[in-house]
């Protein structure tokens, strides 16, 4: 008798536990792998990577498509060379696409936005985005404004 | 003596620093109840571990049987205690376990006995043991000495050849102990068992014993029967038959000269 | 000198006694196992006392922590305006560290000490050395349906207090502090990875019920078999338990999380 109840107290224990994991997987993760797909490496040099860091998203019309591997300082151009990987499937980006750091709202992260050029010939991996835009420093851009309102009067 | 069951030849044992025996060879008779009696201390119990093999002895051999039972290799040992069956002091039944299920235990480990017949021999074990009634409990629910009595069922489960017996009488009431004697007896003439006790009852132990030795500062310091240690005139099982206070086993821990402790000069 | 020889002779027998706690497992790993039906039997009554016992305490604490968490985050997620994040916050929180270590802090102050006690009591009461005596190896039929035992209940455990502490935390932010659902929920499946953040917590709550069944069971069955040795070993086992716990958690949290 006593150990008929063990058992049913036990079987108990090992559903909610299954449930438990069920749940985790399906509500709270959303059942979302962390996708490790296949990428391929592009890279670009920025006059100023201005915060940017590993890891951050590259997207194209803000979708995510990559993320930034590595960012080094070039000694021979005095530039910042941000290598980024993106997923294999995007394989039309053409050669003149331009890149560029961005914000995501005022304060927020610094990530990469791609704009897709004109060429037919396509960017294959170790290519480099030759047209590139830096992030927005707001010291500069203060700068900019004071130089600016100076011309003026 | 020829037809021995235990052969204990030139033991030493020491416990960290302190030698428990040095240099002790015994000989325990075949299907005779012997009486290992000794004041506290003097490591009767450790002589049981180390006949059963759980302790090792430092030098020396424990031949049981016939086995060198601290050279045999696993298997070897769980073999031979198969054929030993042993009451511990506090009972050891498994708490988890009614008393059905422990005397049943040793069954169902090492038999390939059927339900049935199982339970057939576990009636029949408390039966003997006197407490048939008691199969359903636990044994949170006995008394000590019920307990013990149910250790003993579940001891003989195997019908071993040997049953070795640590401190049957300690802490139990004068009708338990009638009981425990007679059991005891009655095992040993019934079935010839050999039955090693060791014990510092020295009235219930003389009265059923059919060998007696007495272990005193590491050595066996008289062996024989009941009636020659009655009769023997050393000093030091005198002491120990008659509970004299002070004698060879002094009433002082050894310790330096009490009047330079008191003068606070002993520094 | 003498210090110096009394450092060593310490260290010594510390790493003796690692050492003996190693060969210890190991026996209780590889030696022949009890029969099968019998091993399951023990198995079950033992995932009883360790894992169905500790549920309480568990689904309680899982529970409240949740609520606290999302209460506190809330307040300084509201500063800035992103209390929907507070669904993200927690699923983190709890799946990444704080489920797999509370759960095993607790179990090792739970199941972990009830095991050395229990052990240690059959250790007193002879029941270890009476099971030696009739050929049965007490490593194989006492230890290791524990240390399974606990291997098996931990990562259920700590699925279940995670899950009780993200309801418990949904139940304060969103009927209590008014956080609209939809983004409660769609900002933690956005951020919440099931193969990092779900599988690693599993991952380490099995190493740190490795850890705190293996130091139970070797406590309770090396303790000194007199109450104050089996007072002293459960104490013992709750506090290198949870140290070991902590230590592993750093470890695994730099090994899974850490950027090198």
């Amino acid at each position: 008798m006593r150990n008929k109840h063990t058992e049913l107290l036990v079987g108990i224990f090992i559903v909610l536990g299954i449930a438990a994991f069920g749940y985790l997987a399906i509500q709270v993760s959303g059942l979302a792998f962390s996708d490790k797909k296949d990428t391929y490496t592009v890279v670009a040099r920025f006059d100023d990577i201005g915060g940017l860091t590993e890891r951050a998203k590259v997207t194209i019309a803000g979708v995510t498509v990559g993320e930034v591997e590595s960012i080094t300082f070039d000694k021979e151009y005095f530039m910042g060379l941000v290598s980024m990987s993106i997923h294999s499937d995007i394989d039309n980006i053409s050669t003149d696409s331009s890149i560029a750091i961005l914000t995501s709202g005022l304060l927020g992260e610094k990530y990469l936005g791609i704009t897709i050029g004109a060429e037919d010939d396509v960017l294959k991996n170790g290519d480099e985005i030759f047209d590139t835009q830096s992030a927005l420093v707001l010291e500069n851009l203060i700068g900019q404004f004071l130089f600016k309102s100076d011309e003026e009067e | 003596m020829k037809n021995a069951y235990v052969e204990i030849n030139n033991l030493s044992f020491a416990r960290k620093e302190r030698a428990i025996y040095e240099n002790v060879s015994l000989k325990i008779p075949r299907g005779k109840i012997t009486a290992v009696m000794g004041p506290s201390g003097t490591g009767k119990t450790t002589l049981l571990r180390l006949i059963a093999a759980q302790l090792h002895p430092d030098k020396g051999s424990v031949l049981v049987d016939g086995v060198d039972i601290h050279k045999a290799n696993r298997s070897a040992l769980y073999e031979t205690r198969k054929k030993i069956g042993m009451l511990f002091q506090s009972g050891a039944l498994f708490s988890d376990m009614s008393v059905y299920e422990n005397v049943a235990f040793p069954l169902e480990e090492h038999t390939d006995l059927s339900e049935d017949i199982i339970k057939d021999i576990v009636l029949m074990k408390l039966q003997s043991v006197g407490l048939r009634g008691a199969i359903g409990l636990m044994p949170s629910e006995l008394s000590g000495g019920m307990a013990r009595r149910v250790a003993l069922a579940r001891a003989i489960a195997l019908d071993p050849e040997l049953v070795l017996y640590d401190e049957p009488f300690a802490g139990q009431d004068p009708i338990s102990k009638g009981v425990l004697v007679e059991l005891i007896q009655k095992l040993n003439k019934a079935v010839g068992i050999t039955s090693v006790l060791v014990s510092h009852d020295v009235e219930e132990s003389l009265s059923i014993s059919d060998h007696v030795c007495i272990l005193s500062g590491g050595s066996v310091v008289a062996q024989g029967s009941p009636e020659e240690i009655k009769a023997s005139n050393d000093e030091r099982v005198v002491q120990f038959l008659n509970g004299q206070a002070d004698g060879p086993v002094p009433f002082h821990f050894p310790s330096g000269s009490f009047q330079s402790d008191l003068m606070g000069d002993s520094n | 000198m003498r210090k110096v020889r009394n450092i060593g002779q310490t260290l010594f027998d510390q790493l003796e006694s690692i050492g003996r706690a190693g060969i210890f497992l190991f026996q209780t790993l590889v030696r022949k196992p009890v029969r099968w039906d019998e091993g399951c039997r023990l198995l079950v009554n033992q995932v009883y006392s360790v894992g169905v016992l500790s549920l309480v305490i568990i689904v309680v604490s899982g529970c409240f922590i949740g609520m606290v968490l999302s209460l506190q985050g809330y307040t300084i997620l509201a500063k800035f305006g992103s209390e929907q994040a507070v669904g993200q916050l927690l699923a983190l929180s709890l799946l990444r560290e704080l489920g797999p270590v509370v759960t095993a802090l607790l179990f090792a102050g739970r199941a972990g000490s009830a095991l050395t006690a229990e052990i240690g009591l059959m250790k007193a009461t002879e029941q270890l050395s009476s099971y030696e005596m009739m050929g049965v190896d007490p490593l194989r039929r006492v230890i290791a349906p524990r240390f399974l035992a606990g291997m098996i209940c931990m990562p259920l455990l700590c699925l279940i207090f995670s899950a009780t502490g993200i309801l418990g935390g949904m139940l304060v932010s969103v009927h209590w502090l008014g956080v609209y659902d939809g983004s409660f929920w769609s900002l933690m499946q956005q951020s919440v990875y099931f193969d990092v953040d779900v599988f690693n917590g599993i991952i380490k709550s099995i190493f740190f019920a490795w850890a705190i069944t293996w130091v139970a069971v070797y406590q309770g069955f090396e303790c000194e078999p007199t109450s104050e040795g089996i007072g002293k070993a459960t104490t013992r086992t709750v506090v290198l338990g949870s140290l070991a716990v902590l230590f592993l958690d750093f470890i695994l949290t730099a090994a899974m999380f850490g950027d090198f």
